[in-house]
C-alpha cells in the first residue's frame, strides 16, 4: 500500500468577524472573546489522494473548491482538522504571479521559479529547457510588458512545470492560450501523470474532468457529498445543478454495478428505453455501422405546456459521443395531454467504434436542462458495439475511408 | 522556530533575488536610476542646512568655529532617520502591498520582511557612501570612530524592524495604523534631534526627549562622524535589548495572526 500523497482529515474552514478588530487581536492573546459571526465554508472534509492518481473537484460556484484548494496549497490555514501533504505542491491557478513587466522573461523566469524555493543553480539547469517550451522566440529576452497574454501565459506555464511536483493542481484557467499551446501543455500534464504526479483538477468542464481523472470530489455547500468515479460524480452533479423545488434526485445501482441518476420533477417520465435493429427487434449487440432505432416510451404525468426530448450517447468514460433535443430538431410537443404515451423513435448510423455505450434521456421544455427539468435518466439504456465486418480501426468514431496512393518513382 | 529559518534558508536565493530586482527597477525607464535614492534624503539635508544653517550652526558644541559642522551633523542624523523611517513605512504596508502574492502563493513569510531590510540596507549603505563623498569633497575626513556606523546601523534596522512588523501585521486588520504611523513619523523626525542639537531645549524637554530610543541611536551616529566619539554603550545597550524584545514580540504576533492575514486580505 503507497502512502498517501494527501491527506485531508475533518478539515473545516471557518471565515471570522469580530466585532471590533481589537477583540480578534485580544483573541490571538487567549482572552476569549467570541467571533461575532462565523462562515463556516468548509465542513468536515475528508479523502486521502494516492501518488499518480488524478482526482477531479467538482462543485458550483461557493461550494468550497477554492478554498479547499487554499488549505492545500497552505496560503491559508484550516480552522480545524488537519492537512498532511508529502512532497511539492505546483499550482497552474496562480499562473503569472510576481511576474514584473519591466523586467525580461528570463528574468521573471529566474525570479518566480526563486518564488517557487529553487536555487540558482537549480533554475540554471533548467532554464533553456523553459525557453524551448513556452517557444515564444526573441521575445523571451525582451521586458515582458511587450508580450501578448497569451505569450505571457506560455512562459507562466512553462515555468510552474519546469520542475515535476509531487501534486499538481490544475485550474479552469488552463483553458487559455491557442489551441497549439493548450495541446502541449495537456500532453505535458499527462507526462507528469505517468511518472507518478498527483492531479487535482477543478473544473466545469466534463470533459476535462472524465478526460484527465479516474475519481472525483463532489463539493456541495462545504461538504463532500459523493466521492466515486468521475462519470457518476458528474451525473449526480448535473441532476444537482438542475435540482429544483419539487425536484428529487434519486440514485441506484444496476446489475451492472453501474450507478444511476435519476432526477427532476418527475412531470414527465421515460418509461421505457430501448434500441431495435432493422426488423424492429430489441438488441444489445449492434455491428459498427448498423443502421439503429433508439426507441423512447413517455409518459406525461401531467398537463404540459411543452415538452422536448434530449437524448445523449456516452462511452464507458462518460464521454459524449453524440447529444441533441427535439427542441434543435424544432419538434417540440405543444400542450400535451395528462396520461398521454408518447415514443420517439430515433433512426440513425451507428458510426460509432467497439465498446459499451449508454443513453441518458432528458425530458424538459426548452434546450437546456437547467430550466423545467422533467426528468433526467443517466444509463437509460447500455449497448455494445461489435466490428463484425469493417476493416480494423481504433478509436470511438467509424470515419469510413478510402485511402488512395500514389507511388511516383523520383527523377534526380 | 528551526523549521522557520530552514525554510527560510532555502529561499535565499529568492530573497537576495527580489533585493536585486527592486534595485534594477529603479534604473529602468530612469536616468540617473539608483541615484535617486540618495538625492532625496541628500536635498532634505541640504534645505534644512540653507534654512536653518544660520540660526543654528553656532549652537553646537565645542564646534563654534567650525562652518561645516552642522552640515555634516544634519548628514549624521538624516543617515541614521532615513533607515528607520524607511523601514519602519515599508514594513507598514508589507503585508497588504503583497497581498497577492500571499493570498495565490506559499513561501516562507519572513521572507517579506527579510527583502525590505536587505533593500533598506542597500539604500543606507549608498546614502553613506554618498555621504562620505561628499565630506572628502568638502575636505572633512571622519575619523576612526566611523567604525561604529555599522553597529549603530544593525541596532536601528532591528529596532525599525520589530517596530514595523508589529505596526504592519497591526495594519492588516486595522488599516487606521497606516494612516496614523507616517503623522507619528513626521512627529518623531521633530522629537528626536536631527536638525538641531539638544542643547538649545529647555533641560526638561530635554530630558523627555531621552525617552525616545531615536534620540541614542541618532546621537551615536552623530558622535561617530561629526564628534569623532565612541557610541554611549548603557544607553544602546538598553535600546538593543528593546530591539530584541519587539523583535520576538513582533514574531509571537505574526505567529497568532499568520492564519488570518490571508483570510481578511
Amino acid at each position: 500500500m503507497t502512502q498517501p500523497v494527501l491527506q485531508v482529515s475533518n478539515v473545516s474552514k471557518a471565515y471570522r468577524q469580530y466585532s471590533s478588530e481589537l477583540a480578534r487581536v485580544l483573541n490571538w492573546f487567549g482572552l476569549s472573546t467570541k467571533p461575532a459571526t462565523e462562515t463556516w465554508v468548509l465542513q468536515n472534509v475528508s479523502f486521502e489522494i494516492a501518488a499518480g492518481e488524478a482526482v477531479g473537484i467538482v462543485g458550483q460556484n461557493g461550494a468550497g473548491k477554492s478554498t479547499l484548494l487554499k488549505l492545500i496549497t497552505g496560503t491559508q490555514r484550516p480552522t480545524e482538522g488537519t492537512i498532511a501533504v508529502n512532497g511539492r505542491i505546483a499550482a497552474i491557478l496562480e499562473l503569472g504571479m510576481g511576474f514584473n513587466p519591466e523586467f525580461t522573461g528570463r528574468q521573471n523566469v529566474y525570479h518566480s521559479a526563486g518564488l517557487m524555493g529553487f536555487s540558482k543553480s537549480e533554475i540554471d539547469s533548467v532554464v533553456a529547457e523553459v525557453e524551448d517550451f513556452a517557444e515564444i522566440g526573441d521575445y523571451f529576452d525582451q521586458p515582458v510588458c511587450t508580450y501578448s497574454s497569451g505569450m505571457q501565459m506560455r512562459v507562466a506555464f512553462s515555468v510552474v512545470t519546469a520542475f515535476r511536483p509531487e501534486i499538481l493542481i490544475v485550474d479552469e484557467a488552463l483553458s487559455v492560450g491557442d489551441a497549439y499551446f493548450q495541446h502541449k501543455s495537456f500532453s505535458k500534464i499527462r507526462e507528469f501523470q505517468e511518472k507518478g504526479t498527483t492531479l487535482l483538477i477543478v473544473s466545469h468542464d466534463r470533459g476535462a474532468i472524465q478526460g484527465l481523472c479516474d475519481r472525483a470530489i463532489l463539493l456541495n455547500h462545504g461538504t463532500v457529498i459523493r466521492d466515486a468515479d468521475p462519470e457518476s460524480v458528474i451525473d449526480y452533479y448535473n441532476a444537482l445543478i438542475a435540482e429544483k423545488e419539487n425536484s428529487k434526485t434519486e440514485t441506484r445501482k444496476l446489475e451492472s454495478g453501474k450507478i444511476q441518476t435519476i432526477s427532476g420533477s418527475g412531470e414527465a417520465r421515460v418509461i421505457d428505453t430501448a434500441l431495435l435493429n432493422a426488423n424492429k427487434e430489441v438488441v444489445e449487440f449492434i455491428n459498427v455501422g448498423e443502421i439503429v432505432t433508439l426507441s423512447i416510451k413517455v409518459k406525461a404525468e401531467k398537463y404540459l405546456p411543452k415538452l422536448a426530448l434530449g437524448y445523449m450517447i456516452k462511452d464507458h468514460l462518460g464521454q459524449t459521443m453524440y447529444g441533441t433535443n427535439t427542441w434543435h430538431t424544432q419538434q417540440v410537443m405543444h400542450d400535451v395531454e395528462c396520461d398521454s404515451i408518447i415514443i420517439y423513435n430515433i433512426k440513425f448510423l451507428a458510426n460509432l467504434g467497439p465498446g459499451t455505450y449508454s443513453v441518458s434521456t432528458a425530458l424538459v421544455s426548452s434546450d437546456t436542462h437547467l430550466v423545467d427539468n422533467y426528468e433526467w435518466r443517466d444509463l437509460a439504456c447500455v449497448f455494445s458495439v461489435t466490428n463484425v465486418d469493417k476493416i480494423h480501426f481504433s478509436g470511438s468514431s467509424w470515419l469510413q475511408p478510402n485511402i488512395e496512393i500514389e507511388t511516383h518513382l523520383q527523377t534526380v | 522556530m528551526q523549521s522557520l529559518v530552514l525554510s527560510t534558508w532555502r529561499y535565499r536565493y529568492f530573497i537576495l533575488s527580489s533585493i536585486k530586482v527592486e534595485f534594477r527597477g529603479r534604473f529602468i525607464r530612469s536616468r540617473l536610476g539608483g541615484l535617486w535614492i540618495v538625492i532625496h534624503p541628500l536635498v532634505q539635508a541640504a534645505i534644512f542646512a540653507l534654512i536653518l544653517g544660520q540660526l543654528l550652526s553656532g549652537r553646537l558644541p565645542d564646534m563654534a568655529d567650525n562652518r561645516l559642522a552642522y552640515p555634516i551633523y544634519l548628514l549624521a542624523g538624516t543617515l541614521g532617520w532615513s533607515l528607520f523611517s524607511e523601514i519602519i513605512s515599508r514594513c507598514l504596508t508589507v503585508f497588504i502591498d503583497n497581498a497577492n502574492l500571499l493570498k495565490k502563493l506559499v513561501f516562507p513569510r519572513t521572507c517579506l520582511p527579510l527583502i525590505v531590510s536587505g533593500s533598506a540596507l542597500v539604500n543606507n549603505t549608498l546614502l553613506f557612501a554618498a555621504i562620505v563623498l561628499i565630506f572628502l569633497l568638502l575636505g572633512f575626513v571622519p575619523g576612526v570612530h566611523l567604525v561604529w556606523i555599522p553597529v549603530l546601523t544593525l541596532i536601528n534596522l532591528g529596532l525599525s524592524l520589530g517596530l514595523g512588523l508589529i505596526l504592519g501585521t497591526l495594519n492588516v486588520f486595522m488599516r487606521d495604523i497606516g494612516q496614523v504611523v507616517p503623522i507619528v513619523l513626521q512627529l518623531g523626525f521633530w522629537f528626536t534631534p536631527i536638525v538641531y542639537s539638544p542643547n538649545i531645549l529647555p533641560e526638561q524637554i530635554a530630558r523627555l526627549l531621552q525617552l525616545n530610543p531615536m534620540y541614542w541611536i541618532i546621537q551615536g551616529y552623530q558622535n561617530a562622524i561629526l564628534y569623532n566619539q565612541p557610541p554611549s554603550w548603557t544607553a544602546l545597550g538598553v535600546i538593543s535589548a528593546i530591539a530584541i524584545v519587539l523583535l520576538v514580540l513582533s514574531l509571537v504576533i505574526f505567529r497568532r495572526a499568520n492564519s488570518e492575514i490571508v483570510d481578511v486580505l
